[in-house]
């Protein structure tokens, strides 16, 4: 864990005026893996625990405009050494232009190490146990399973995206209420889960939620109670 | 995982002009997973997400069309599908987790690889890792005198025992589905019965496919006038597990005779398996139990269970009789 992360505003990666960027548009100029950015650097507590030796996030203080179209295929671009390409995600109804981003990321990783939107969790990394779920169009899908580059053009919606301390999505509040998580690594896959299964051609029983949350471990075992949680929320729906 | 380019053509022309070394990556739900574990390293990946691939449609022979990029959820969801293809529907819905159907697609579930616990894990295990002949030929395979509980009784070979893991594929294989694919040389049907290889001494070809040809449509013949599909799937846990043993059966009844069967088998195959004995005992016989229990037994008669796994043909008999009469129930 040598590597150095630079949280910086950067501006070495300005090479002309920019026009304005709209207030939902952001774009992140990613190192190449393996080279520290120069000058000092200052740590954050998550990036020294994270472990994952990661290149350097570098959010320009005048940012380039992202223009990118809607909707075009993230090829590899010239300015992109193979293996990496730049895409533009839209998270949370904000538009992310990530430069250099390497192809193997996973959507799980980028947002979590890329976008520091830590709210994902990462449990398994292999699909098995739906602590990273987000929505991708509106549909649950496990992030750890979906390379970044792939999701141009897609809507995703994060825990983050959902509701605030102030005001919670009817179902972060149901999960408070009837106490739906212990340690509450798993709460907010099972929270993306309930809430999409809201929409889901599901039966009305207690079983077919438990069916329907079945992409989602909870170690501490609060199954019971978040069944409670998801039982109320569709009474009330 | 290794480094690998990426290209996300819009057309099924380009996605073929792909480098022959390419592979195709749809909901990544398999693929993903084992480039993590370095068992897949593709170098490069041509995303087949944007191809016109993801309607269901109805066929002038009464038939349904399913595009290969159709999500497994849409598929079990679709009215024409339960209501005429239940055994689909339901198959799809015992598999996975709601978040791996939502991304899974029809042509990713078919070409899923067949795969156990060794295959998964090439470097733990013993010094150098667990021999297994699909993932690295020629290294043996650690599951003929390993843990084996969950591994196949039917289409083994000496060189691998892996079941394969489909529920989806079981219902296909009982209801007579066709498999369109496209590649360099062109356009070509596959039988549902071909497309799955059994391994024998090339565990690693698991199925009909050339290099560079991709899976485009799924077709299911007309809807059988009267008849009624069920899948039962028998599990260590209630939901999100590979199945021990599970049944397809599609049957239709007349005056207590049955007219007509299909019956394929899963969580016992190298490949979905179906079941041309159990067919053979059911046809023109009355619906009953003797008959039932007669076709079970003949279903499972060629089975080489091995020491774990010998409970699977027991298992695997009943799973069949219950089927076959909640089918006709």
């Amino acid at each position: 864990m040598a590597e150095r992360v630079d949280l910086r505003p950067h501006a070495s990666h300005v090479t002309s005026p920019q026009p304005e960027l709209a207030p939902d548009q952001q774009t992140l100029e990613l190192e190449p893996l393996n080279v520290s950015p120069t000058g000092s650097s200052r740590f954050s507590r998550r990036s020294f625990l994270s472990g994952l030796g990661a290149t350097g996030l570098l959010v320009g203080s005048t940012p380039q405009a992202a223009a990118a179209p809607a909707i075009a295929p993230p090829v590899e671009d010239q300015a992109d050494a193979p293996g990496s390409a730049t895409v533009t995600l839209r998270i949370n109804g904000k538009s992310y232009t990530l430069r250099s981003l390497d192809t193997r990321a996973t959507l799980l990783d980028t947002l979590r190490e890329r976008l520091h939107l830590t709210g994902t969790k990462k449990g398994c990394d292999h699909g098995q146990c739906g602590a990273c779920t987000v929505h991708v169009n509106d549909r649950r899908v496990n992030s750890c399973l979906s390379f970044a580059v792939m999701h141009e053009g897609d809507e995703i919606t994060t825990i983050e995206g959902l509701g605030q301390p102030d005001q919670m999505h009817p179902v972060q509040a149901a999960f408070v209420e009837h106490d739906g998580y212990q340690c509450g690594y798993c709460t907010s896959g099972q929270i993306m889960s309930a809430v999409a299964l809201l929409k889901e051609p599901i039966g009305p029983a207690d079983d077919d939620i438990q069916h329907a949350m079945a992409g989602n471990i909870c170690r501490c075992g609060a199954y019971g109670n978040i069944v409670a949680a998801v039982r109320q929320v569709r009474a009330r729906a | 995982m290794q480094t690998f380019r990426y290209s996300k053509p819009s057309s099924i022309d380009q996605a073929l002009s792909g480098a022959p070394a390419a592979k195709f990556l749809a909901g990544g739900t398999t693929l993903v997973d084992l480039m993590k574990l370095n068992v897949e390293q593709p170098q490069t990946l041509v995303d087949i997400n944007l191809l016109p691939l993801s309607k269901i449609e109805h066929l002038p022979s009464g038939g349904l069309r399913i595009g290969a990029l159709v999500r497994n959820s849409d598929l079990a969801w679709n009215t024409d599908v339960k209501e005429s293809y239940a055994v689909l529907s339901q198959a799809i819905l015992s598999g996975a987790s709601p978040q791996l159907r939502n991304m899974a697609t029809v042509g990713g579930n078919l070409l899923q690889r067949t795969r156990c616990a060794y295959f998964r894990e090439p470097a733990s295990g013993t010094p150098g890792g667990y021999g297994c002949n699909k993932r690295t030929p020629g290294t043996g395979c650690a599951a003929l005198q390993g843990l084996h509980r969950t591994h196949a009784v039917f289409g083994t070979s000496n060189q691998c025992i892996a079941t394969h893991p489909s529920d989806m594929c079981v219902a296909m294989a009982a209801l007579d589905a066709e498999i369109h694919v496209q590649g360099p040389k062109g356009k070509r049907t596959i039988p549902f019965a071909d497309f799955h290889k059994l391994p024998g001494n090339t565990p690693h070809i698991e199925n009909a496919l050339e290099p560079g040809e991709l899976v485009t449509y799924v077709d299911l013949p007309k809807p059988v006038e009267g008849a009624r599909s069920v899948y039962l799937k028998l599990r260590d846990r209630a939901s999100y597990e590979f199945a021990l043993a599970s049944a397809a059966v599609v049957v239709r009844i007349e005056s207590g005779h049955i007219l007509y069967a299909r019956v394929a088998l899963g969580g016992v195959g190298t490949k979905p398996w179906r079941s041309h004995e159990a067919e053979a005992e059911l046809q023109g016989k009355p619906a009953n139990a003797a008959t039932f229990h007669k076709a079970a037994e003949a279903a499972l008669a060629a089975a080489k269970p091995r020491t774990d796994n010998t409970f699977k043909v027991e298992l695997a008999r009943r799973c069949l009789v219950r089927t076959l009469k909640l089918a006709t129930a």
